[in-house]
């Protein structure tokens, strides 16, 4: 199997900040890696040095056998990189349609794919004239992962999308992403919801001090309280 | 695909507090010329003084909204947008004065055809110089705003010194196109012909940037851009780019408010563009960083209250903006309608 991603020896500093110190990291094509590890580790940089949002100061990022590190953001999401940011990113004074049609840079939505979307968050098609501002939290959500569905993306590097959402919610944004793996799209997915983690992934890379410490699959991982104690500081059955 | 859970989504109705609040600003316009009404008393004069307040408003308008999209976009201060206002206003003048034969014919089309040639030329000129301007001066400083601020307005010293080597140091006068001297008489009142232009103008201006923000595909982007660039970049698009359009245009749009300021005070100075700074600066600020319907409405709010109390009090006039700025920013501290939000 092909790795879609491939990052070496990444080093990202933040101002005087070093947060990134070698970062090694391969993401299957048509899987789902789970990034883990506590808070402050550097996952949201590592997905935002990727994107392009963050310079690497030193290593590489292969992207579909392609060098980007150098590429600007731009470059990096027409190549097929899709990114949902941990605050969502939405165009608040836009409306739902504004943020959608924008989200399909290379012409308007198209049809089929805009129905697969509403299947999947009816709210937004109810919603689809009203100011992005005005929705709840969980529509917002819904809304920055359908603005990634806009267009036919190879990898998906998705930040807590989870976060804060209410039960309903959260299985609804699982089930989106299990549709995407299910079309055989990439996912690099910073996930805080072991139960989330655990259905969705297929491998997994834990991270501390800006470094990947421990790669492998995410059912290993699942399944070995003592791994997850030694390597996050808690068990993430107790979640 | 997996189903949504079972639930209908439902938006509550904003409470009408809430709904009078975000619709406060568009009603502070009319509201103020109730006033100036109220206040002045006779009809004519609040009449005469209405239309001179808002072509004044349509005028620093139209130079002021290039300056909000730019300072939304991409978080940047430039000072030497009066450049622009100046250099417009001279090579607009400029082009009238060669056109002298056209001008001062009776004809309403020759006439109009000179400022449409004027303001052509101006906005050509000045959008150039912008392009040139952010690609040798702003773009080195993106992301620092004390050196935007000192190299900006070393730029700004720079084009008026080029001014006066090119147009030499004195002031020039000029006279309006034959047809839009004087004035026209409405219900007692006399309403100067070229306000009256200046108003439409600006009007048709105004409409013609909504309908580019609101119905084109760049509009978006650039409504967009004001509201979280990075994530327009996430998208795909390339925002410097559209930044490099935005101020182009916004160089273009201070070089026409140039020549409309020249034939409204019907004298063009090279520190015209830098004294109207103060107020260009009051409208961004007081209609919200990054809103074009912010400055409309506040390059509105600060025509009309300057002309009304240089009426009414004569010695405010000076301070009248200054304060209007001070009421606004205590009831809103970001503006009436900030689409960037103070960082």
């Amino acid at each position: 199997m092909s790795d879609v991603l491939r990052i070496e020896g990444l080093f990202t500093d933040i101002a005087q900040y070093h947060i990134l110190e070698g970062v090694d990291l391969a993401v299957p094509r048509g899987q789902v890696t789970m990034l883990l590890g506590r808070n402050g580790v550097g996952k949201t940089t590592t997905l935002k040095t990727v994107m392009g949002h963050w310079a690497a100061k030193a290593g590489s990022i292969r992207y579909d056998g392609q060098d980007i590190t150098a590429w600007p953001t731009p470059a990096r999401a027409r190549a097929g990189i899709g990114f949902v940011p941990e605050d969502m990113g939405i165009f608040t004074d836009l409306t739902v349609e504004e943020n959608m049609v924008l989200a399909a840079a290379s012409g308007p939505p198209d049809a089929a794919r805009l129905e697969r979307v509403f299947a999947a968050f009816p709210p937004l098609k109810t919603f689809w004239k009203s100011e992005a501002g005005t929705l709840s939290g969980g529509q917002k959500q819904m809304l920055s992962i359908a603005r990634a569905m806009a267009e036919e993306r190879v990898l998906y590097l998705i930040d807590e999308p989870t976060k804060g959402l209410a039960p309903a919610i959260v299985s609804t944004m699982a089930g989106a992403l299990r549709e995407l793996k299910g079309q055989g799209a990439s996912i690099l997915l910073v996930e805080q919801n072991f139960a989330v983690a655990k259905a969705l992934g297929d491998h997994a890379a834990v991270m501390d001090d800006g470094r990947i410490v421990w790669t492998g699959a995410m059912a290993e991982l699942a399944a070995d309280a003592g791994l997850q104690e030694r390597l996050m500081g808690l068990s993430m059955e107790a979640e | 695909m997996s189903a949504a859970p079972d639930h209908a989504p439902t938006m509550t109705r904003a409470s009408f507090a809430h709904r009078l609040g975000q619709a406060a600003p568009y009603l502070l316009v009319p509201v103020l010329i109730v006033l100036g009404f109220l206040s002045i008393g006779s009809s004519s004069s609040w009449l005469t003084l209405t239309v001179s307040g808002l072509a004044m408003g349509m005028m620093i308008f139209v130079m002021a909204s290039g300056l909000t999209l730019v300072f939304g976009l991409m978080d940047v201060i430039n000072f030497g947008h009066g450049a622009f206002v100046s250099l417009g206003a001279f090579v607009g003048i400029s082009v009238l004065l060669a056109l002298t034969g056209w001008t001062t014919a009776p004809s309403l089309f020759l006439n109009l055809a000179a400022v449409l040639l004027a303001i052509a030329a101006a906005m050509v000129l000045t959008g150039l110089v912008g392009w040139g301007f952010e690609r040798v001066i702003v773009r080195p400083v993106y992301g620092a705003h004390l050196k935007q601020i000192l190299v900006t307005v070393g730029g700004l010293i720079v084009v008026e010194q080029l001014i006066h080597v090119i147009w030499g140091p004195d002031e020039i006068f000029l006279n309006r196109p034959e047809t839009l001297k004087g004035a026209v008489t409405f219900a007692g009142a006399a309403l100067e012909k070229y306000r009256i232009l200046a108003v439409v103008l600006g009007l048709a201006i105004f409409v013609a940037m909504r309908l580019v923000l609101r119905r084109t595909k760049i509009g978006l982007i650039v409504r967009a851009g004001v509201q979280n660039g990075q994530m327009v970049e996430s998208l795909g698009y390339r925002l410097r780019l559209v930044f490099i359009g935005v101020f182009v245009a916004g160089s273009a749009l201070a070089g026409l408010g140039g020549v409309m300021w020249g034939l409204y005070q019907e004298v063009i100075t090279a520190g015209m563009g830098e004294r109207m700074m103060i107020l260009v600066f009051i409208v961004v600020i007081i209609g919200g960083l990054g809103s074009v319907e912010g400055a409309f409405i506040g390059a509105l709010l600060v025509g009309l209250l300057q002309n009304y109390i240089a009426f009414l009090a004569p010695k405010l006039a000076l301070v009248s903006n200054i304060g209007l700025m001070a009421a606004i920013l205590m009831w809103r501290p970001q503006g009436m309608m900030p689409v960037v939000k103070a960082k």
